[in-house]
C-alpha cells in the first residue's frame, strides 16, 4: 500500500506530464500567453524542487519540444544541487533527448543557457557532444549561423576546421572557401544564381537583398525547401503563380497533414477529397503500424465546437488533433464509429463551429456498445455544463460496473488556471495529447491517471521508457 | 402598457465566464423578411439631431440598418446586396464629430438606419423633458423656459470592461441562435434579439460596443465568479441507457424552465409604456419605458415587432439606481402636474424633503434658489 505522500507524488507527476505534453506557452482559446507561461513556469519549478529524479525521467516521455528544452535548461541551471548519480542519469537522458530535438530548438536552448549565464563543465560537455554528432557543421553554419556562433563562443569550442571558424566569426574576410556550401554562400552575396543552392531560410534573406520578385524566388527555390516549408508555403506560392512548390502529401506526418487539411477552404477540400483522404489514411496506417486493426470495436467522440479554433498562435490545433485521431482510430480499430459534437458526419469538411454538447454525444456513443470509447475534447462541456460528467459517472457506477467498455479522455489543451488539462469526470482517466501519433502511448499512460496505480508502478513505467530511449540512442550511435 | 413577450425564442444552456453568464436564445423559425446589419461609425462622438431644435451628444460606435420586404419574401441583410451604393458611408479618420439626423432614419424605400439603444436612451432622456407644465412659483425661470435641458446620463462601453469582452470572445454560438441574455453577477444586464441567426453571428461582437449601466460596471469589477448550473442526474432509478437518455432530456428541460421562470422576471413581468417610432411594412420599431419602481430592476429598451406581436429585434438597457430614482421623481411630478406639495404628499414626505431629493437627484437647478435655500434651512433646523 502506498503512503499518502506517494499518491500525491504520482498525482503531481501525471499533472506535470499532461502539462508538458500540451502546453507550449502560446495563447489558447481560454487563456492568453502570459497566463500559460506563468502556470507552466510554476509547474517546472515545483517539479524540479520536489521530484528531481522524476522531473528528469519525464524527458523520456512524449512531452513536446518546448517543454523538453525547458526541462533540460532547468536541469543544467541547477546542476549543483544534483548528486553524482543523478548527474550521470540526467546527462544520458539529456543527450538522448537533444538528439531527437530539431536543431533550431537546440540552438535556441543553447542561447537561453548563455543568457541565463549557465556555463558549468557539464553544460559545455553536452554542447560539445551534441555539436560533434551534427552530420554537417558547414550546413549548420549557413542555416543557423548565429546559433552556432553563440554555441561555439559560449562553450569555448574550437571549430572543426580553420575555414569554418573564419566563416562563423569573420565570414567575408576570405576570398575563397574550399567547402562548396560555404563558397556558395559567399558567392550568393554577389551572384543571384548562387542563392538557389542555399537552404530556403538563408536564401530568403539574399532574395530580399537582390530584390528578386517573390514568385520567381519561390519557383526556383522549391527543390531546396524542407518538407514542412513546402507544406507551409504551398498555398501562398500558388496564389502568386509559383506552381513548382508542391508538397508531397503522401509522406507527411498525420497531425501536420490534418492541420493542412483544415487550413483549406471547403471548396478546395471537396475538389481534392480523394487525394486528401488517401494521404490521411496512409499517414494513419503508418502510425498504426503493427497495431493495425487490433483495437476491436472503437467509438470516438470528437469535439469540433467553436473552442477548437484554438488561438491565432495555435490555429485550429485542437481540431486538427481530433481530425488526426479520427483517422488513426479508424486504422487501429476493427469496427470504428466517429461522432462529432456538431453532428457532422463528413470528417473531411469539419470546422470549428457551435457549442459542445458532449453529454449527448457520449450517450450516442455508448448506445453503439463499443469495447473502447475515446473522447477527444478540450473538456469545456457547456451544453449543458457537467452533463458529460454525469453520464460517464452513471455509466461507470450503475450501467457498466464490470468495465466492459474502457473509456479514455484525451485533451489537447492545457488549462492554465487548473495547472492541468481539464477533466471531464473523476471516473474517467484524462491524458493530455499534442500529436495524434502519440495516441497509443497516451492511452497506456492514461491508466495511471485513474488513480488505481501508485507511485511504484509509475516509476517503473518511467524507468522502462527511459531505458528504451537511452537504449535506442546507444544503438543509433553504434551504427 | 403591455409586458414583453419572448414567445418563439427557446432558452439553451448558459455559458459562464467569470461573473458573466450568457444565456443563448434560439429561434425555432427565423424571421426571413427582416434583416439587420451593423454600420460602424468608428469611435467618434456623435451628435444626434432628434428634432428641429433638440439634439444630444453621445458616444455612438455603430448603427443598425434594417432591411425588409413588403410581401413576406426573404430579405437580404443590407450590405450583402450587390448594389454597393452606400449613401451613408463610413466617416473619414479626421472627422471627430458625426451628425446623425434622428435616431431612426429611412435610407431607402425598404431600409431604415437606427442607432441601437439610443432610441431607448433618448426616450428616457426626453422623459418630461419639457419641464414643469404649470408655472408654480417654486420652479425657477430656467426650468419653465428651457425645461430639463441640458440633461446628462452616464453609461459604460462594454469593450472597456475586460470580463464581458472575454466572455463574448469565448462564447460558443449555438446553431439557430438569434439572441442572448447577458447576466452579470446574475443580474440581468441586457437582452439582445435579432431576426435571423446569420444576423446574430455578425452582430454578436457589437454587444461589446453597447452601453452598460453603472451597476453592471460595478458588478463586473467587484463580484466573484458565478457558478455554473451543472447537470445533476439522480442515479438511483437508472437501469438502462434509455432511462439515462430520458433523464438527460429532463435535465435540459429543467434548466430552461428554471431560467424562464426565475432569472429574467425583472424584465418580463412588468408593464412598459410603448411608443411607436417607425413602421416598416408589417414590422413596427418602438421603444419602451418602465414604470420606474425605485430599488427594483428597471429596463428601458427598443424592439421591432411583427404584425402578430412577435419580437423580431430587441435590445434593453438596465438603468442604474440613480437613473431609476430620477425617472421615478420626474414621473411622480408629472402625474401631480408638477405641484410640489401634492407630489410630496403622494410620496409620503414633506415638501422640503422632496426639494432636497430633487437636488440630490441632480435637478436642483429646476427650483428657485431662494426656495431651495429655504428647504436647506428647514433641514438644518430639524
Amino acid at each position: 500500500m502506498d503512503s499518502y505522500g506517494d499518491l500525491i507524488a504520482a498525482d503531481d507527476v501525471l499533472l506535470f506530464v499532461n502539462a508538458a505534453i500540451t502546453s507550449t506557452g502560446q495563447c489558447e482559446f481560454h487563456s492568453d500567453e502570459g497566463e500559460q507561461w506563468l502556470s507552466l513556469d510554476f509547474l517546472h519549478a515545483y517539479m524540479l524542487g520536489n521530484y528531481r529524479d522524476l522531473y528528469a525521467a519525464v524527458l523520456a516521455l512524449d512531452i513536446n519540444d518546448h517543454n523538453a528544452a525547458l526541462v533540460i535548461r532547468h536541469l543544467l541551471e541547477t546542476a549543483g544541487e544534483a548528486t553524482a548519480d543523478q548527474r550521470r542519469s540526467e546527462g544520458r537522458l539529456i543527450a538522448c533527448r537533444l538528439a531527437t530535438l530539431p536543431p533550431q530548438r537546440v540552438y535556441g536552448l543553447f542561447g537561453a543557457l548563455r543568457r541565463a549565464g549557465v556555463n558549468n563543465r557539464r553544460t559545455r560537455a553536452i554542447m560539445r557532444d551534441w555539436l560533434s554528432t551534427r552530420p554537417d557543421l558547414a550546413f549548420d553554419a549557413v542555416k543557423y549561423r548565429s546559433g552556432l556562433k553563440r554555441a561555439l563562443r559560449h562553450a569555448h569550442l574550437v571549430p572543426a576546421t580553420e575555414e569554418l571558424g573564419t566563416f562563423v566569426f569573420a565570414p567575408l574576410t576570405r576570398k575563397h572557401y574550399a567547402t562548396p556550401l560555404l563558397e556558395t554562400w559567399r558567392r550568393a552575396h554577389y551572384e543571384q544564381a548562387a542563392l538557389y543552392e542555399l537552404p530556403y531560410t538563408a536564401a530568403e534573406g539574399f532574395a530580399a537583398k537582390h530584390g528578386i520578385p517573390r514568385d520567381v524566388f519561390l519557383e526556383r527555390i522549391a527543390p531546396r525547401m524542407t518538407r514542412q516549408e513546402t507544406l507551409r508555403l504551398q498555398e501562398s506560392a500558388h496564389k502568386r503563380g509559383a506552381t513548382a512548390v508542391r508538397a508531397d502529401l503522401a509522406g507527411m506526418p498525420l497531425t501536420r497533414l490534418a492541420t493542412y487539411v483544415l487550413s483549406l477552404s471547403v471548396e478546395d477540400r471537396l475538389r481534392q477529397r480523394a487525394e486528401l483522404t488517401r494521404a490521411l489514411e496512409s499517414a494513419a496506417d503508418r502510425v498504426a503500424g503493427s497495431h493495425r486493426r487490433s483495437w476491436g470495436k472503437v467509438t470516438a467522440v470528437l469535439d469540433d465546437s467553436f473552442s477548437t479554433f484554438g488561438s491565432v498562435h495555435k490555429r485550429r490545433r485542437p481540431l486538427a488533433v481530433a481530425l488526426a485521431c479520427h483517422y488513426l482510430l479508424a486504422a487501429l480499430a476493427d469496427d470504428y464509429t466517429g461522432l462529432w459534437t456538431s453532428g457532422r458526419t463528413d470528417a473531411l469538411l469539419t470546422r470549428p463551429h457551435g457549442p459542445t454538447p458532449l453529454g449527448r454525444r457520449i450517450l450516442d456513443a455508448l448506445d453503439i456498445a463499443p469495447s473502447r470509447l475515446v473522447i477527444v475534447s478540450d473538456g469545456w462541456d457547456n451544453a449543458p455544463p457537467g452533463l458529460a460528467a454525469e453520464v460517464l459517472r452513471i455509466w461507470r457506477t450503475r450501467l457498466d460496473p464490470e468495465r466492459r467498455t474502457s473509456v479514455v479522455h484525451l485533451n489537447p489543451v492545457y488549462d492554465a488556471a487548473d495547472f492541468d488539462v481539464r477533466r471531464l469526470s473523476p471516473t474517467v482517466p484524462t491524458a493530455g495529447i499534442r500529436d495524434a501519433e502519440d495516441l497509443p502511448a497516451l492511452v497506456e499512460l492514461a491508466q495511471f491517471a485513474e488513480g488505481r496505480t501508485g507511485l511504484a508502478e509509475l516509476t517503473t513505467y518511467l524507468d522502462t521508457r527511459a531505458a528504451r530511449m537511452t537504449g535506442d540512442h546507444d544503438q543509433e550511435r553504434a551504427r | 402598457m403591455t409586458t414583453l413577450d419572448l414567445t418563439g425564442l427557446t432558452t439553451r444552456p448558459a455559458q459562464v465566464w467569470g461573473a458573466v453568464r450568457l444565456v443563448p436564445l434560439v429561434r425555432d423559425e427565423p424571421v426571413a423578411d427582416l434583416r439587420l446589419r451593423a454600420q460602424l461609425y468608428g469611435g467618434a462622438a456623435g451628435l444626434v439631431q432628434v428634432g428641429p431644435r433638440h439634439g444630444y451628444v453621445s458616444y455612438i460606435p455603430h448603427g443598425f440598418v434594417a432591411t425588409w420586404t413588403g410581401d413576406g419574401t426573404p430579405a437580404a441583410a443590407y450590405g450583402t446586396q450587390l448594389s454597393a451604393s452606400d449613401d451613408d458611408s463610413a466617416p473619414t479618420a479626421v472627422m471627430g464629430l458625426r451628425i446623425h439626423r434622428r435616431t431612426a432614419r429611412r435610407q431607402a424605400g425598404d431600409r431604415l438606419r437606427f442607432l441601437p439603444l439610443h432610441l431607448a436612451l433618448e426616450g428616457y432622456l426626453a422623459l418630461h423633458f419639457g419641464g414643469p407644465s404649470f408655472a408654480w412659483e417654486e420652479w425657477s425661470q430656467r426650468a419653465i423656459r428651457q425645461g430639463l435641458s441640458p440633461r446628462v446620463e452616464e453609461a459604460y462601453v462594454g469593450a472597456e470592461i475586460r470580463e464581458p469582452s472575454d466572455a463574448l470572445r469565448v462564447f460558443e454560438i449555438h446553431p439557430g441562435q438569434c439572441g442572448v441574455l447577458v447576466y452579470v453577477a446574475d443580474a440581468l444586464a441586457a437582452v439582445f434579439v435579432v431576426p435571423h441567426p446569420d444576423d446574430y453571428r455578425t452582430l454578436h461582437p457589437t454587444l461589446l460596443q453597447d452601453l452598460y449601466g453603472e451597476l453592471i460596471h460595478h458588478y463586473v469589477t467587484l463580484m466573484p465568479p458565478v457558478q455554473d448550473f451543472r447537470a445533476r442526474i439522480p442515479d438511483a432509478h437508472i437501469r438502462s441507457l434509455a432511462h439515462l437518455r430520458t433523464a438527460v432530456a429532463e435535465q435540459e428541460d429543467a434548466w430552461a424552465r428554471f431560467h424562464d421562470t426565475t432569472m429574467p422576471t425583472g424584465l418580463l413581468e412588468h408593464t412598459y409604456a410603448w411608443q411607436t417610432v417607425y413602421r416598416m411594412g408589417r414590422f413596427t420599431l418602438s421603444r419602451f419605458l418602465p414604470t420606474f419602481r425605485p430599488k427594483q430592476e428597471n429596463h428601458i429598451g427598443e424592439a421591432i415587432t411583427d404584425d402578430t406581436g412577435r419580437i423580431a429585434y430587441l435590445k434593453t438597457f438596465r438603468l442604474s439606481e440613480n437613473q431609476v430614482r430620477r425617472g421615478h421623481l420626474l414621473s411622480r411630478l408629472a402625474a401631480n402636474n408638477w405641484h410640489l406639495a401634492d407630489t410630496a404628499v403622494d410620496l409620503g414626505i414633506t415638501e422640503a424633503q422632496l426639494g432636497l431629493r430633487l437636488e440630490s437627484a441632480g435637478f436642483g437647478h429646476l427650483l428657485r434658489q431662494d426656495v431651495l435655500d429655504g428647504y436647506r434651512k428647514r433641514r438644518q433646523r430639524f
